[in-house]
Formats: C-alpha cells, structure tokens, sequence
C-alpha cells in the first residue's frame, strides 16, 4: 500500500512545534470574563445557605451562581450529577457556587467572599466500607435516577452497578482442581495529568444559542450532556474543541463546562474557567481505585478450571462514568485467559471520595496489574513457568472468552507472548550487576481490552473534493496526541489513491462536522476509521460515475490511481478528479451531478447486549486488542528502590496504519504504566487530597524511561480499516503487573498494592526475613 | 502601579510597562499575545512554559515580568526564521517527537538552550536537559532521538 502502513509525518506537526497552535487557554474574546468557583471544605455536607450578597456587592463581579440555577442530573450513563452542587455535597472540592468577573483576580476575591453554611454530614471514604449495610448514603435517592438499561443499580446502597458474570459451574470446576489458590489486591486512585489543564469558554446569546469551546476529547457527547442539563436543543448548542493537550480520558466527558454557561447566560458575555493545576488533581475524573479477590482452581498440567473473583470500585461521588468502568471490567475479569467456569462480580460503590472517571485503559490497567498477578503467583504455586502457564489458558482461536465469545482467529496473543519473552530474553537471567546490594530480574504480564463503548455508537465521516483535485476530510473525532487527523487521513489517501498532502482534515465543531459519539475506548481508528473508508468509497463510486460517461467505458474498467480515473484496459484513457470534482461538463458546455461529496457512515456490526443475570454474550464488543510486555528492572535492597531497564512490548493490531505514530503509542503507554507501578498515588485522608501538585505527585521524567523494543503482530481485524483494530490504551495494561512480577522473581517477595514504592519494596524484604527467621 | 522595562522579544526590542506582580509566563500570553508557552502547573515542575532568557532555559512561571529588563527573550513563535523551522522543530516532526503538543514548545525550548552552550551533547547531557520538562504522551523516547539527531550533525 502507498499510505497506509508509511512513517507520514504528523499533519499537525508543524502548528505544534512553532506554538502556532491554539489550544481552549490560548483563546481571548471580545468582553470575555473570568470564572472562579467556590467550593465545598468538606467530603459530604448538607447546604443550609449560600450568602453570595457580599460577593456580588464587589466591583467588577457581573454574574454569581448556585445549583439552584440548574438542579436537572445529568449523567453519560447514569444521571447522578450537577455541575454545582444541589443541597449537598458529596466530596471535598465540590462546586457550590461560581463567579464571572472582569479579571480573575477579582472573580477569585468574590469566591472568598461568598460565605456557605454547612450541615457536616458523617462521610464514607472507603469503598469497602461504603458497601456495607447501614453505611451513610452517599446517594439516598439513587432508585430515582435515570440510567443506560444495562447498568444494575442497588438502590438503598452506595451501589451505582453490580455486574454479574456466570459462566459454567463454579463448585463442579473446583471440584477439579488439584490446587485452589487464593490472593488480593489493591490498585490506588491515579490521575491522569495531562500537560494541558481543563478549560471551557462559554459564549450565551441572546438568540438562544450557546457556543462552548472546551478541550473535550467528545464535542458531541458533550453537546447532549449539556443539552439535558440546561434544555437548549441540540441545533442551538455548538461545541467546538479548538485542540486537546492531552486526555487519557480525563477530558472524555463533561466537567467544568456546565459551571461557565450559567454565567453567560446571566451576561450575554463570553465567560472563561481555566483549571488550576491543583484544580487538575482534585476536580477532574481520577481513576478509580479497586480492591480485588481472586479464588483459582488449577490442574496439575496448569488448566485453570474455575476461577471466582470479586472487583469493588470507588466510584467517589458521582458515577455516571465508573458504572461503566465497572462493567467493562466485568467482562474481562478472567483476562485474557479461557476458564470455563467463572463465578465473578464488579461493584461500582459511592464514596465521599473524588470522582472517578475513564483513565487509559478503563478499568483494564486495574484488573490487569490483579490478574497478571495472580497469573504468576499460581505458576509459581504449582510449579509451573509462568511464560507456559500463560500460553497454556491463554485465549486462542477457537477458544471463547469469560462471556462465552468465539475466540477469532485474528487473536495473537501467544504469538505476543513469544515475541517479548524473545525480545526481553526471559529464560536467560539478568546478569547481575557488580554492587551486590542491587538485584536483577525479569517479569512478563499479558493483557486485553475491548472498546467500552454502548453497542451502538456512531461515526461518520465527509470528504468534499476540491475542483483542483484536493479534498477535505471532516470528522469528529479528535487528535488527542494519539496522532488520529494524520492516520484518518492516510486511510482517505489509501482509499482515494490521493497524496496526504492533498487532503485537509477539519474536526471538532458540532456545527460544523459530522457525528462521532466519542474519542475513547481506542475505538477512533476502527470506528472513524470505517466512516473515513466508506466516505471515500461514496467520493469513489462518484467518481466512477462521472468519468464512464466522459471516457465512454464499462464503471468495471476503471480504477482511482494517484488523482485521475484511469481504464484498467486501456492505461491512456483518463480523467483526473479536478475535471469530476464540481461534476462533469459534456461536449455541449452542459453540466452534470454537481460537486462530488462523499458520506460515510459506521456501526460496529452485530454488538449485542448481554445478559443482566449472566454477563454472557456472543459478541459484547466490537473487537478485543491483545499484548504483552516483558520487563528487565533492577532493584536496590538497600534503598528499595526499583529502576526500569528495559520493556519489550508486542501487541496484535491488525493493521499498522503509521509505524512512527503507534510505536509513540506503546512507548508512552509503557512509560506513563511505569508511572503507577513504581510511584503514583493519590494520598486520601477522610476524602481530603494531600498531594495535589507535581511537587508531591510526581509522573515520570526522561530519567524513567527504559529502553523500550515494540514490535507488532498483524492478524487482519476482518471488519477494520485496512484490517486495523484499536491500541492507544492497550500499551499501558501490562506495564504495573509485569514490573511487579519482576520484583517477585527478583528477591521473591510479592507486593499486592501499587505503586511499589521504596518504602513497601523495603518492608517487604524485611517481612520476608522475618518469616524466614521464624 | 506598572513598571517601564525594556527588553528584546523574538528578534526585536520592546519597550513595555508592567505590574510589578505580573510573571513573564503571563506576560507573554496576556500582553503579547505569545500563546506557545504554556502553563501546564504555575509551579516550576513541569517545564511547559519553557522560554530562552539570554540565551538559557527558564520556567517563565517563575521569573517575573520585571526581572526581564534588559535583557533577551526567545519564545517558541521566533524560534524559526519565518517559515523557515529551527532544525530541532524539523527533528521533532520527523522522529514523532510530539503528540499532544502541549509541551512541546517548553520541550524544544529547553533542547535549544542545551545546544546553544552545548552543540554536541552526549544522550545523558540531552536527558539531563529536558528533565524538568514533563510529557505525558511520549514516554520522552522519541524526542531524545529527535534532539539527538540534531546534535550529531
């Protein structure tokens, strides 16, 4: 092929390195104001009074307001929020009131101005906890809100969904079992810290029309969010993302746009609320965190035969995302491991904590950092190499996955698994270095994910030839960093047999460019991709149209070749799609057809719902991205401290649409997975945040990075693009479980929490000499 | 009250007055316009506000407006030679150094305060110079080989 599976250069490389680029923060408007907002001191209280008299009396504050404004829930797939609290508050940091001003610094002074009475109500900050009977109801009116049929609420709890999984019969597979093995983990809240903060600009006029630029990675799914919420039809709402500085999620649904539109609404004036980095911590999604118990039943030849396993989320105080977090974990909680008898379940539970959200990955770095785990210390528990006892269950074709889902044959995992065993030299031990306080080893972990998406979801795609034979590409997808507007691009170039620099890609504006429900789950360059494709075949089948008539042949003898219809008979015969692109002229000087537009539209096929009781489906989601990673980490027993040396990581990705593009992918997955398995942690106390910064939240610097071999396997996805599947998040899954299982095979201890700090890295050394000892 | 400074921006001297509280970070995108430096934590800690004072790298976050009299500012917006790109800005593009691109100007700003003192750094010297500067996209592999690329030339 001549684009697809090339090292194209970025499209926006260039706005990118001379700063020419305008993000949402770059944006100033005629009169436009500034927003800052109060918010709650406590984890759960009730409002008595908000007195914003004071406030308002400050020269140069034109709006205040309060939930009151606009009380309607709201939610993607559970409606459980407001964008300012209603009545009550439910984590520490929560929106009660907001200010427009003529400058910050005086929104801010009005902020302190306002003065909120409280009602202290007792908080629940542990999800465990949160789960039991008689725990304070972080929701008491959950039974009345509105949510996505195939979400599971337990109204009278703090459970926001209960995802069952039942497969085959649990008791009979342990009956088979030679050894039954038992562990637990715990995955902290991360956050996901994109270099951009959050930012919205809300502009309200008088014709009723309201215009939102938000870095947003869905300007669609946020449209319909803020349409329910403040009940403007979706032809007077326009969401424009100018540009993201990043996401992983955090920026997928809505969070601080619905604060701004209130007070434009009250002004007529644009009004601007750009995040605080410390705003960035504590009032954007955090991942969640999860607690996890495993029960494996396991022949002596290493089949897991049963396998029982309960995942409990905090969800924090509001859920309309983790539910389906939850969910999505559900589906795969046995990994990407066959076991034909699984008895499971996922809870999303309500805590006073911060509020969780989609994070790289959804939910699959969580369970995977469990599962990759549990892998290991069963292999070892047998007696078994963990390498083998992986390529024993793992899910192969012809296999069928924890909800009974045919296992295709474009599944590679055990071509993946043999690749970075290869790459990391797995059976060949570390050599050790000379200071003998510092240990070498080396770990392996698999992992999967699915797009977590309703089954439904849409794209689609409009490309406008230009009558000098260029086009226009429009879309809705966003280019996040994951490179999405040069790989759309380079499918249309493909599919048109047109230059990339020929093809102009415009995203993002509502009014602008067609339907995307959203850029998340790794879905953009199946999902887009598809809509992309079939755009361009309608621009194609056009074409071919046209030029039959001029050349006076057979539509079946023609081809597109590098910007001209051209007769696969007779080579000389052509026409080039300048001539066609505003429709074709006849001898006479008459015209026909008009300009050629071409549609795209997309689906993914036959997703179908599973069942409430069983989790059970056929096809739950539209395709599943395998890989594995092996790492090599050097461990100082000394200090505890754990240095990443190398990572080889290998995915089956169907197709590789832009090598330089998807090794940018993995490399930064592999880095950002380092991240949480060695040193991020949100530090909670009774719901408050103690390391808000990135001087007490550090993410990693180049001195982390390892030296990283990628490598694909290209097993053809039969309904994707040129054969493509989804592996932006992916790249991140494996990265925590195998480091930490490098570390059992370094000094023999297993750390069932991250990060693997120095100080429980050094704690367990000594718990293991002290059991030793005794 | 407001100071009188004066100083050279992107090739060109400026005179300009300036609340005494007012850092060069928000200076520069407020007064002037230059939108390229970011402020990604208003903090120090993560580089995105990157620009050459005299020549060298600082965190415009952190240096005050005032403190930039006399003296010699490149932002990312004169970097190139009209729509001429530095050769790091090129390098950056052609190794993927970027994703999002949100740190981007931060990152070749402190790249090219390295190679001005230094043409010809070792990887450790490049790695050691970018180290205050965060990306949460790349996993940093990349624009040690684009910066690299330029500095063995």
């Amino acid at each position: 092929m001549k684009y697809v599976g090339q090292r194209i250069e970025r499209v926006d490389g260039i706005k990118k390195v001379t700063g020419d680029l305008k993000y949402t923060d770059d944006l100033k408007m005629p009169g436009m104001l500034y927003a800052a907002v109060k918010r709650s001191p406590y984890p759960h209280a009730k409002i008595l009074n908000i007195d914003i008299s004071k406030a308002e009396k400050l020269p140069g504050v034109k709006a205040i307001t309060t939930g009151k404004d606009f009380p309607k829930r709201v939610g993607l797939y559970l409606a459980d929020k407001t964008f300012l609290a209603v009545d009550k508050v439910r984590y520490r940091g929560e929106a009660v009131a907001a200010v427009a001003a003529e400058t910050l610094e005086i929104a801010e002074e009005a902020v302190r101005l306002i003065e909120v009475e409280y009602e202290e109500l007792e908080p629940v900050t542990n999800a465990l906890e949160a789960m039991k009977p008689g725990a304070p109801l972080v929701h008491p009116d959950l039974g009345e809100y509105s949510h996505a049929p195939i979400f599971h609420t337990v109204p009278g709890t703090n459970i926001s969904e209960h995802f069952k999984l039942r497969k085959g019969n649990v008791e009979e597979g342990f009956k088979q079992a030679d050894y039954i093995l038992e562990s637990s983990f715990f995955v902290p809240h991360i956050q996901h810290c994109p270099i951009e903060n959050h930012v919205a600009i809300a502009k309200y006029d008088r014709d009723g029309s309201l215009t939102v630029w938000a870095s947003c990675q869905s300007p669609y799914a946020v449209r319909a969010a803020l349409s329910a919420a403040f009940e403007i039809p979706l032809n007077k709402l326009r969401v424009i993302s100018p540009a993201v500085g990043g996401g992983f999620g955090s920026k997928a649904g809505t969070t601080l746009e619905g604060i701004v539109i209130p007070l434009s609404m009250k002004t007529g004036r644009p009004v601007k609320l750009t995040y605080s980095r410390e705003d960035e911590f504590v009032n954007s999604y955090v991942r969640q965190a999860m607690y996890s118990k495993f029960k494996t039943g396991v022949t002596k030849e290493g089949k897991i035969v049963a396998l029982e396993v309960e995942f409990v989320w905090d969800g924090g105080a509001y859920t309309e995302y983790g539910v389906n977090i939850t969910k999505s974990a559900g589906f795969a909680m046995a990994g990407p491991y066959e076991v034909p008898n699984i008895h499971g379940d996922s809870y999303c539970v309500y805590t006073n904590n911060p509020v969780g959200g989609p994070y790289r990955g959804f939910g699959m770095a969580e369970i995977h950092f469990c599962i990759e785990q549990n892998m290991d210390a069963v292999a070892n528990a047998i007696g078994m190499d963990p390498v083998e006892f992986r390529k024993i269950n793992a899910h192969k074709p012809g296999g069928r996955t924890a909800t009974n889902e045919p296992v295709y044959d474009n599944c590679g995992l055990v071509e993946c698994i043999d690749t970075v065993a290869k790459d990391i030299g797995y059976y060949t031990p570390s050599e050790q270095p000379k200071d003998p306080k510092k240990v070498r080893a080396k770990g392996i972990a698999c992992g999967m994910k699915a797009p977590s998406m309703p089954n439904d979801v849409a794209s689609s795609a409009i490309i406008r030839l230009n009558e000098d034979g260029t086009a226009y590409l429009s879309v809705s997808a966003q280019d996040i960093g994951q490179g999405s507007d040069t790989t759309l691009i380079q499918i249309a170039a493909e599919a048109l047999s047109l230059p990339p620099e020929k093809i102009t890609i415009n995203t993002g504006d509502t009014a602008n460019t067609p339907y995307e429900w959203q850029t998340v789950a790794s879905r953009i360059t199946f999902c887009a991709g598809n809509a992309v494709l079939r755009a361009a075949e309608d621009v194609k089948r056009q074409l071919i149209e046209l030029a039959s008539i001029k050349l006076s042949t057979y539509p079946r003898d023609l081809k597109l070749e590098d910007g001209y219809v051209v007769s696969t008979q007779y080579p000389d015969k052509k026409v080039s799609y300048a001539e066609l692109a505003l429709g074709l002229t006849m001898p006479d000087g008459s015209g026909v057809h008009g300009p050629i537009i071409g549609r795209g539209s997309f689906i993914p096929e036959n997703v179908k719902n599973f069942d409430l009781e069983t989790g059970q489906s056929e096809k739950p989601v539209a395709f599943w991205t395998y890989g594995a990673n092996g790492v090599e980490i050097e461990v100082d027993t000394e200090t505890g401290h754990i240095k990443v040396l190398k990572v080889a990581s290998c995915w089956d990705v169907g197709k590789v649409i832009n090598p330089t593009l998807i090794e940018g992918q993995i490399q930064g997955g592999i880095v950002q997975g380092i991240g949480s398995a060695l040193f991020e942690e949100i530090k909670l106390d009774k719901g408050k945040f103690l390391n808000q910064s990135f001087m007490d939240y550090k993410i990693p610097t180049v001195g982390d990075m390892p030296e990283m071999i990628v490598k694909f396997v290209e097993n053809e996805q039969h309904d994707g693009p040129f054969g493509a599947r989804g592996i932006a998040e992916p790249a991140m899954i494996p990265a925590a479980p195998a480091i930490a299982n490098a570390l059992y095979n370094a000094l023999g201890v297993r750390i069932h929490q991250i990060p693997l700090t120095p100080e429980r890295v050094l704690q367990a050394i000594k718990e293991k000499q002290n059991n030793k000892n005794n | 009250m407001k100071y009188k400074i004066s100083f050279t921006l992107n090739h060109e001297k400026v005179e300009h007055e300036v609340e005494p509280n007012k850092t060069l970070l928000k200076m520069l995108r407020e007064d002037f316009d230059l939108t390229g430096a970011k402020e990604g934590c208003g903090q120090g800690e993560c580089g995105a506000c990157t620009v050459l004072l005299d020549g060298k790298p600082v965190n415009s976050c952190l240096v005050l407006a005032v403190d930039a009299d006399g003296r010699d500012i490149l932002t990312i917006e004169g970097l190139a030679n009209g729509n001429q790109l530095d050769k790091l800005q090129a390098s950056f593009i052609k190794h993927g150094a970027l994703q999002c691109g949100y740190c981007t100007p931060g990152m070749i700003m402190a790249a090219k305060g390295l190679l001005n003192e230094n043409p010809h750094p070792t990887e450790e010297e490049i790695k050691k110079a970018i180290s205050g500067n965060l990306c949460r996209c790349t996993g940093y592999k990349k624009i040690v080989e684009a910066i690299m690329a330029v500095a063995e030339e």
